[in-house]
């Protein structure tokens, strides 16, 4: 064990404070960024094998986010770990860059684009395949939603995923509990979720995806079993660290009014709960 | 293998030289039966999951590789499309889709497996070339180029035997297969031979038509095009895909960007599927066979285009 997660907890909390910067003037999906920012915070400090300066190393491990509208927590964990100036934010939604609400790759260290949900998965297994038919160490992970699991593709490439022995593939599910707008067990319920990826040959292993300390257990040993592709799934909270806004289900995307950021900032280090006047937005 | 090169023995020679090459299919081994001998690893069967096949090839080509990847043209370019143009198409990666069974050669199948509108939807995405070989010949003698062009390509596959002697291929540039001042037939793929053999007719009947073997849709060769509308009275667009997003239409705004103004026939499915039975009934049915081609022609030539051929 490595006990040392205060370092990762400051981390994740100024990855968060990025993301929640990001929701103004145009606004972002909050509310999922932070239910993943633990993990992706985990994930470049402690498990993926890539840095700044080897993203064209062919060797380096491969991390996908295939729901793609939490990416605003990857431009804050790529701002925290040196792939991006944070400057470089302040151009979100700028059409002269790069920075929208779904993931474009030519920003430095984003793998792939995304924002069509069930996609990621069948990519990752490409870079996990050829991996294995070059005998490369490079493994490949992927974040995927718990909603986007009611794509059809996602299980289609799990077979897939399963009959090809990737076992150098991690899916990861941040099992926030929302579709867009709706708790996942009202309308599409998914449990056993655990059971139905292992019974599709996935080693599974449930864990808080907020606590390093089960972050650690899951993603110890990889993989989990010879021959197996994992399946990490990570409960969460939409909105993890704001609790004026944890849970909410109307607060998935939010353009915030420039002092409600504020109220949030200090909200995340821990002043009283924010309260928020502007209009909740359905997306979709 | 046999001595004279097929699809997939040029495939394999190809793969042999360019270690980046996969092939790639979802349960569709018809072209390909003996390459999982020959390749090994790099043939891999997903199974009939056309869009996790797309999905993983491009993760494939993101890590370098050329997968040319197989399934049924109207599964490959319609179940599995939306992946096409977001993985591949956005990246522009260089994946090449073969569509199989495309247009008339899905024969007895019925609607379902008729791709007669893949060329409608491929030619919308940015950057997809679409290949579409008059036969065997030019199945094969399109591969090394289209395999090492740097961007995604969707292939018609063709493998009908014909009489046609070929120019050397270019991909791009139409083969003028006669040359007449009467008429202009514009055609590719499968119907290429059929309309060759039209022209024969119509030749013994002294009406002189010049034919163009487009061979590829995008790129479209429209100088060739524009020289062919300049001489003829009248143009005649062939070919067996919907009127929507087909040749007609290439060719209609070509001659519209060109501001060039004559009579275009259109010959292939008006709106709706064919009727499915043995390849030739469906050509004689659909009016597809030399003779009945001949006779559309004949109308064009002697109408202008005033009426329905």
């Amino acid at each position: 064990m490595n006990g040392d997660f205060a370092q990762l907890e400051a981390q994740a909390r100024r990855v968060r404070a990025h993301a929640i910067r990001l929701a103004t003037n145009g606004g972002c999906f909050l509310g999922a960024s932070l239910s993943c920012a633990d993990l992706l915070v985990y994930l470049y400090d402690r498990v993926l094998r890539v840095s700044p300066q080897r993203l064209d190393d062919p060797t380096r491990d491969y991390l996908f986010l295939s729901k793609g509208h939490d990416v605003p927590a990857l431009y804050g964990t790529f701002v925290e770990r040196g792939y991006l100036p944070a400057a470089r934010l302040r151009n979100h939604l700028a059409v002269t860059d790069h920075l929208y609400w779904h993931p474009n790759r030519a920003i430095p260290g984003v793998e792939f684009h995304s924002g069509s949900l069930g996609h990621l998965l069948s990519v990752s297994m490409g870079v996990a395949l050829d991996a294995q038919l070059t005998g490369g160490p490079s493994r490949a992970f992927v974040i995927v939603g718990d909603g986007e699991l009611n794509e059809g593709s996602v299980w289609e490439a799990a077979l897939v995923a399963s009959a090809k022995k990737l076992d150098n593939l991690v899916l990861i599910v941040d099992r926030n509990g929302f579709q867009a707008n709706v708790a996942t067990e009202t309308l599409i319920p998914l449990e056993p979720l655990g059971e139905k990826l292992g019974a599709f040959g996935f080693s599974v292993v449930e864990v808080d995806g907020h606590d390093f300390g089960e972050l650690e257990r899951a993603f110890a040993e990889l993989p989990r079993r010879a021959g197996r592709p994992t399946a990490v799934i990570a409960r969460t909270k939409r909105n993890k660290g704001l609790p004026s806004l944890e849970g909410k289900s109307e607060r998935w995307f939010v353009d915030l009014a420039p002092q409600e950021v504020e109220m949030l900032l200090a909200e995340l280090n821990g002043a009283p709960q924010a309260n928020l006047t502007s209009e909740p937005l359905v997306v979709r | 293998m046999s001595a004279s090169p097929t699809y997939q023995s040029v495939l394999l020679e190809l793969a042999e030289r360019d270690p980046r090459l996969l092939v790639m299919t979802a349960e569709n081994r018809a072209a390909i039966r003996e390459l999982p001998a020959k390749l090994g690893s790099r043939f891999i069967d997903v199974g009939i999951c056309e869009q996790t096949m797309v999905g993983m090839a491009a993760g494939l080509a993101l890590r370098g590789r050329v997968p040319v990847v197989h399934a049924l043209a109207t599964f490959l370019t319609l179940r599995a499309y939306e992946f096409i143009r977001t993985d591949v198409g956005i990246a522009g990666l260089p994946v090449k889709f073969v569509g199989a069974v495309p247009g008339f050669l899905s024969d007895g199948n019925g609607p379902t497996h008729q791709a007669i509108d893949d060329i409608s939807v491929m030619r919308t995405i940015p950057g997809m070339q679409i290949i579409c070989p008059a036969d065997d010949r030019e199945l094969c003698a399109c591969l090394p180029e289209v395999l090492a062009s740097p961007g995604p390509a969707y292939l018609r596959y063709n493998a009908t035997p014909s009489r046609l002697a070929h120019t050397p291929y270019q991909l791009g540039r139409a083969e003028v297969l006669s040359e007449g001042t009467d008429l202009a037939v514009l055609t590719a793929g499968f119907l290429t031979a059929k309309v060759a053999d039209a022209c024969d007719i119509l030749r013994g009947q002294e009406v002189d038509a010049t034919l163009l073997n487009l061979r590829t849709l995008a790129p479209i060769d429209e100088d060739a095009i524009c020289a062919a509308a300049l001489a003829c009275p009248v143009l005649v667009t062939v070919e067996d895909h919907l009127l929507v997003g087909g040749l007609y239409q290439l060719v209609a705004e070509i001659l519209v960007r060109h501001r060039i103004s004559v009579p275009v026939v259109p010959l292939g499915l008006p709106g709706r599927w064919f009727r499915p039975g043995r390849l030739n009934e469906v050509l004689e049915h659909e009016g597809f066979t030399p003779a009945r081609l001949a006779a559309r022609l004949h109308r064009a030539f002697e109408t202008k285009g005033a009426v329905d051929a």
